[in-house]
């Protein structure tokens, strides 16, 4: 059994402001992310993956997702943050980078929030789980702070060895 | 034997359309002072490949562009000569002048042979004069567009027993005039034809010409009906049969029917038109001057059922005080009955020349494979209804359990359907090189059989459509360097005829296409000779096999002489270059003196794989089944320990070493010994191991899909298959795994 919920890209907020950006926010162990819900196709529950031989263990494996074969990774493991479980309540994000299809498992899907330029500051030199490279920025709405992640260039990165290195622009 | 080369067309026409445009951008960005050498290679490759495209089309007027075109930017890329801005403008201009007589072939519009000319003479006086330019002559330069004075219907028959060529139009109600040329028959037989005529309209006139009756048609009925009446008394292979003018609504809507004709009766009829031409050529540029040197080479092709010339094809460009479309004929009255036959489905009739239609539809890969994923998807599905229903009361359920099983056939049907729209047999390629082999070869002077096996080998239709430049290349290298002369051949005690052969099979899970010559072979001396003065880095004691290679190395060619079929060195450049994109290899075998087999090997990319699944552990394998030799579960006996070394398997007097997949892949399982699970015996390049998994699961048919798509690739690992449970399988790489093998043995991984 698996919770399939298409995740709509239309901005909703009629008060946006012009530079208002949505993003999806979800737990990985005890802080929160956000990522540009366009890069999103799709969350859906953890089935079972095919294991891949000779790959990092954070590379979970590959599954069919309607006919086309798309890797999982664990950012839980990757990061080394939460409890890696995998029960029901397992969400993976299917994100859709510019063409490649590529799932993350994280804690949980929080919300889809629309955040404009000033709600966003930039990052300072915090200590956080994933490099700050691949940060774009803060933003902190009801007392929680939210990490604002390029998952895009995150997931092309060399660490994430889900690219063959000769494709890495 | 003629091959219909139409059916190419259109494939030719979308690829020359496509480098013409991929050159001018080129062109567009070329830094004169410091030119790429890059680009100007791919400008040269550019131009190699629609002349060769063009050269086997028959398309002999873009071929000599593309010659000209050539030698000079061969001498560029070589530094001879200095680019300067003169050349690129004369780059551009022949490069309209290519696409000007692309859409002539393809669209049938006008080609302005004044401007065709001009652009030959602009880049064969650069080539000459090493970069200056000459500037036209004022009286070259306006020469009158497209002189064809002579109208085509005055064409003398000079190989056609028979002839019929219409006239002028009579009336605007669809009705034409035909003259019928007859071979010598009898007075009997010409009155029975008469009569049989004189059903579809008017017969007159009726006079004899040189030992041939001639008679006068006014019908208004197809030039295919002609021929069916005909042909019951005379051959209709020797039936011509033209009609130069329809009335001018007529043309109008069926402006483009030409486009094929005028293709096909350039291709066969510059025979005819040659005698014309000679004359055209003192009066500056006759519309058929650029054909003349090719005329002894063409002419041969007139033969059987070629399809006869008409008018059109002269006419196209004709100077006529009516609007443009001319001298396109009605679509009712296309040539023959072979003509006919190679346009069925292709009548366009009121189409604007744009939109050119054909009996198959052109669409994009990715719709045919979200088409293939979808059905798989469904085959899926279907597998789990299925499933299910079986698990409930057959007596209770009974109509809903036939109703499931009447959908898991028609879906089987649909996915067996789907799948052969990717796939087509390689004849699709072959077909296409009897005619240019035998044209070569009567160019070259030499005697050429050509064999073709596994035609019906079916190869994904992407990759089909991708082999063909290379083979191209391959054969026209074969027949100009390969095959020798019949006399070098005769004193050689070889037989005058040499054998070329064609071969594609599947081996090895992947697809080996073959082109074989008993010519002359590689000079391994002369090739290392030639690397050493173009600065290659080479040495005496390279193998054989690294030496052939060097002939993959740009603008690399022993050839003394550069014809225009080859011997600039391009060809093989592109040919490694294509086959290297499309993921296969290249492999040069030869004797000196004995001949040469350059053998292709082309990956699985979305063929289907007959393949066995083995489980270990949690995970399923597929294993090509054609990589397998035999399974086995072998006794304690039969395995022995080498020191160091693993395990070793000994069947039928072969000691082969064991590979766990478990350890090899790092997955776990409880089946750790060779005696408790299966041994699978693999085979491929030649080396032979015993895959050691839990068990065998069934021997199934899978999609391959890549892995590459989403991810990476993953070493031993050649694609991923979805299951009939929706689960992924990974496809092993079985010539991967028995070298990761035999690493591991050597490091001692399973000790």
């Amino acid at each position: 059994m698996s919770i399939n919920t298409e995740v709509s890209a239309e901005k909703n907020g009629a008060g946006a402001s012009m530079n208002a950006q949505e993003f999806l926010t979800f737990v990985l162990g005890d802080e929160s992310y956000g990522i540009d819900i366009l890069k999103v196709q799709e969350i859906r529950g953890y089935d079972a993956v095919t294991k891949i031989a000779n790959t990092p263990d954070f590379i979970k494996g590959v599954v069919n997702l309607r006919g086309l074969i798309v890797p999982i990774v664990d950012l839980r493991i990757k990061f080394g943050l939460g409890k890696v479980v995998y029960d029901e309540f397992t969400v993976v994000i299917i994100l859709n980078l510019n063409g490649r299809v590529v799932g993350i498992v994280v804690d949980g899907v929080s919300d889809v929030m629309n955040l404009n330029d000033s709600q966003i500051r930039n990052v300072p030199d915090i200590v956080a789980s994933i490099d700050t490279k691949y940060i774009t920025g803060l933003a902190t709405v009801d007392e929680k702070m939210f990490i604002l992640v390029d998952i895009e260039q995150l997931m092309n990165s060399q660490e994430m060895e889900l690219v063959d290195a000769v494709s890495v622009h | 034997m003629s091959v219909d080369m139409s059916q190419f067309y259109e494939v030719f026409f979308d690829e020359s359309e496509e480098l013409l445009a991929e050159a001018e951008r080129l062109l567009l960005q070329l830094d004169i002072e410091n030119p790429d050498a890059e680009d100007l290679n791919a400008i040269f490759r550019a131009a190699h490949s629609i002349k060769g495209g063009a050269a086997t089309f028959g398309f002999m007027d873009m071929a000599e562009i593309t010659h000209v075109l050539e030698n000079l930017l061969d001498k560029i890329r070589k530094q001879e000569m200095a680019l300067t801005p003169d050349h690129v403008d004369a780059f551009l201009a022949a490069k309209d002048v290519l696409k000007m007589e692309l859409d002539g072939h393809r669209l049938g519009s006008e080609v302005d042979m004044g401007q065709v000319a001009e652009v030959k003479r602009v880049l064969s006086s650069l080539a000459d004069a090493g970069g200056v330019e000459i500037k036209p002559a004022p009286g070259m330069a306006s020469q009158p567009k497209a002189v064809a004075p002579e109208p085509a219907v005055e064409q003398v028959p000079v190989e056609r027993p028979v002839e019929i060529v219409s006239q002028q139009d009579t009336n605007a109600g669809g009705m034409k005039v035909f003259k019928i040329t007859l071979p010598k028959v009898s007075e009997k037989d010409a009155n029975n034809l008469k009569e049989e005529l004189g059903l579809l309209g008017e017969v007159g006139l009726v006079k004899q010409e040189a030992g041939h009756t001639v008679f006068d048609l006014t019908t208004d009925s197809s030039e295919a009906d002609i021929v069916s009446i005909c042909s019951f008394i005379i051959d209709p292979k020797d039936l011509v049969i033209t009609q130069g003018k329809a009335s001018s609504t007529e043309a109008a809507n069926t402006a483009t029917s030409a486009k094929v004709d005028v293709a096909i009766h350039e291709e066969a009829g510059y025979g005819l038109f040659a005698d014309e031409s000679k004359e055209h050529v003192e009066e500056g540029y006759g519309f058929f001057a650029p054909f003349t040197p090719h005329q002894d080479a063409v002419k041969t092709t007139l033969i059987g059922d070629d399809t006869p010339v008409s008018p059109e094809a002269t006419a196209a460009a004709m100077p006529e005080s009516q609007p443009a479309p001319v001298a396109v004929e009605p679509k009712e009255t296309n040539a023959t009955p072979a003509a006919e036959k190679k346009n069925l489905g292709r009548r366009e009739t009121d189409k604007a020349p744009a939109s050119a239609e054909t009996s198959s539809i052109r669409v994009g890969v990715e719709k045919v494979d979200q088409l293939i994923n979808l059905v798989g998807e469904l085959v899926i599905t279907q597998a789990m209804i299925e499933q299910r229903v079986s698990m409930l009361d057959p007596i209770e359920n009974e109509a809903l359990i036939n109703s499931i099983s009447q959908l898991t056939r028609n879906t089987r049907d649909l996915q067996e359907s789907v799948m052969s729209i990717r796939m087509m047999p390689m004849d699709f390629v072959f077909s296409r090189f009897p005619r240019m082999v035998r044209d070569l070869a009567a160019k070259l002077g030499k005697k050429v059989e050509l064999v073709t096996v596994g035609a019906t080998t079916e190869l994904d239709k992407g990759l089909i459509e991708r082999i063909v430049d290379p083979l191209t290349h391959l054969v026209r290298n074969s027949v100009d360097h390969g095959i020798e002369t019949p006399d070098k051949r005769k004193a050689n005690n070889k037989s005058e005829t040499g054998r070329l052969t064609l071969s594609a099979a599947h081996k090895g899970g992947s697809i080996v296409i073959e082109v074989t010559d008993d010519g002359g072979g590689l000079n391994r001396d002369k090739i290392l000779a030639k690397a050493q003065s173009n600065g290659l880095p080479v040495s005496e004691n390279m193998t054989d096999s690294e030496v052939f290679n060097l002939i993959f190395a740009p603008g690399f060619s022993t050839a003394e002489v550069v014809t225009d079929v080859s011997g600039r060195g391009v060809g093989m450049d592109v040919v490694k270059r294509n086959i290297t994109s499309m993921g296969g290899t290249v492999e040069i075998r030869s004797a000196l003196g004995f001949g040469t087999t350059i053998s292709i090997s082309l990956p699985l990319t979305l063929a289907i794989l007959d393949g066995m699944s083995v489980s270990l552990g949690q995970n399923i394998y597929v294993v090509p089944l054609n990589l397998i030799v035999e399974t086995m579960q072998p006794r304690m006996e039969d395995i022995k320990t080498v020191t160091n070394e693993g395990l070793m398997v000994h069947v039928r007097g072969e000691y082969l070493p064991i590979i766990p997949l478990y350890a090899l892949f790092k997955q776990d399982t409880e089946i750790m010994h060779p005696t408790e699970g299966v041994l699978i015996i693999i085979e491929a390049e030649g080396k032979k191991a015993a895959l050691f998994v839990d068990a065998l699961v069934g021997q199934q048919q899978v999609v391959i899909k890549s892995l590459e798509t989403n991810f990476k690739k993953i070493q031993g690992v050649s694609g991923a298959t979805i299951m009939g449970d929706g689960s992924v399988a990974l496809i092993l790489d079985v010539p991967t795994v028995i070298k990761m093998g035999q690493n591991n043995l050597k490091e001692g991984v399973y000790q």
